[in-house]
């Protein structure tokens, strides 16, 4: 298909979608005024109810607790995939790698960043640690934490005397910590059951509103869903760097 | 009353569309979906907005305080973890792909020319 045929059949049905879409949009109720009910009804009972107030963790642990399985096992099933798709090309490349340059050097950091870094890191990890904490308060939890959580050790990585991918947390570590936090959800969710309530209901003692330990599950499953993000996240990382730094042969570009 | 959100999302999915269609560099596709996902969360916070109304977040504001659709913002919390996960596996088929025909460009990846 040539690049102008692709385009005219870009722009017709382009044409088609923004008529449709725009005619969709003239459906919805204008910017600003959004009519309800659902968003009103947790706003008006959720801090009640659960005793978080940070009601978007709420909807997102409690109330959707179910979905936000499903979005854990997205994450799950994607840091897999990355890892097949990039091994399944390692095991190609790495034998002759591995013979040729066995522990390869690679250049190091200077003492600024080195200084930077440990700082840098433990800042990063402290932040993590706080936002996955207080995801029942105020603006954060498991998801967000996680991330962050991630970024502490790459930053010890990059500041690391000889760049060696060996300094990441070794896969089969970030793969059972991995699995402990995608387990982890759904105990909490059979807690449930176990507890003669529904999978995933909060049946945990929800303390009192604003301090640490409230709102019950919520508080729990932020916690594990930061595990499993942190490890998911390093893993698909470190496969990457391993990928720039570790299986690339030394001479030229093999070709496929 | 304004639209002008919902025609920033149109916009944006309509743009990054042209991305992904024009685009000489995987790369630089991969980069375009991200534009086009990110039409959703205009969307979905568009949909959720009320005027006046503050953070879903009772912390620190008496319970009756108006506020926005949380529901919503948990739905694009969920659509920015699959973006992210989405692209992971998107890079992982680039670094695929380059290192089984040497070059980036979808025009050059012989298998899949038409």
């Amino acid at each position: 298909m040539t690049a102008r045929l692709r385009m005219a059949l870009f722009l017709s049905s382009m044409a088609v979608v923004a008529a449709f879409t725009g005619w969709g949009a003239a459906q919805l109720p204008g910017f600003g005024r959004y009519p309800g009910p659902y968003g009103d009804v947790i706003d008006r009972v959720g801090v009640q109810q659960r005793r978080a107030t940070d009601l978007v963790s709420a909807v997102n642990v409690d109330y959707r607790a179910i979905d936000t399985l499903g979005e854990e096992f997205i994450l799950f099933t994607a840091a897999t995939g990355v890892i097949v798709l990039l091994r399944a090309m390692r095991d190609e490349r790495r034998r002759p790698d591995e013979e040729a340059d066995p522990g390869r050097e690679r250049p190091g950091t200077t003492d600024l960043i080195r200084a930077a870094g440990l700082p840098l890191a433990t800042g990063i990890g402290l932040l993590g640690v706080y936002v996955l904490s207080h995801g029942q308060l105020t603006p954060g939890g498991g998801f967000q934490g996680g991330v962050v959580v991630a970024c502490s050790p790459v930053v010890v990585f990059l500041a690391g005397e000889r760049i060696t991918v060996r300094r990441l947390p070794p896969t089969s570590a970030l793969e059972v910590a991995e699995t402990i936090g995608a387990g982890g959800f759904i105990a909490v969710g059979l807690a449930g059951l176990l507890a003669g309530a529904a999978f995933l209901q909060n049946i945990a003692p929800l303390g009192s509103t604003g301090s640490l330990d409230s709102s019950g599950t919520i508080a729990i499953i932020n916690v594990v869903v930061s595990v499993e993000v942190a490890a998911a996240f390093l893993l698909i990382i470190s496969e990457f760097l391993e990928q720039a730094l570790i299986v690339r042969p030394t001479g030229g570009r093999g070709g496929g | 009353m304004s639209y002008l959100p919902y025609a920033v999302a149109i916009w944006l999915l309509v743009v990054g569309l042209y991305g992904v269609i024009s685009s000489r560099n995987l790369i630089h596709m991969v980069v375009c979906l991200g534009v086009v996902q990110s039409s959703t969360y205009m969307l979905l916070l568009g949909v959720g907005y009320r005027f006046g109304a503050g953070a879903p977040i009772y912390y620190d504001v008496p319970l009756r305080t108006p506020a926005v659709d949380p529901v919503v913002q948990a739905l694009c919390l969920t659509d920015v973890v699959v973006e992210a996960t989405v692209m992971a596996v998107l890079l992982a088929l680039c670094v695929q792909a380059h290192k089984r025909f040497g070059s980036l460009d979808p025009e050059r990846l012989r298998p899949l020319k038409g």
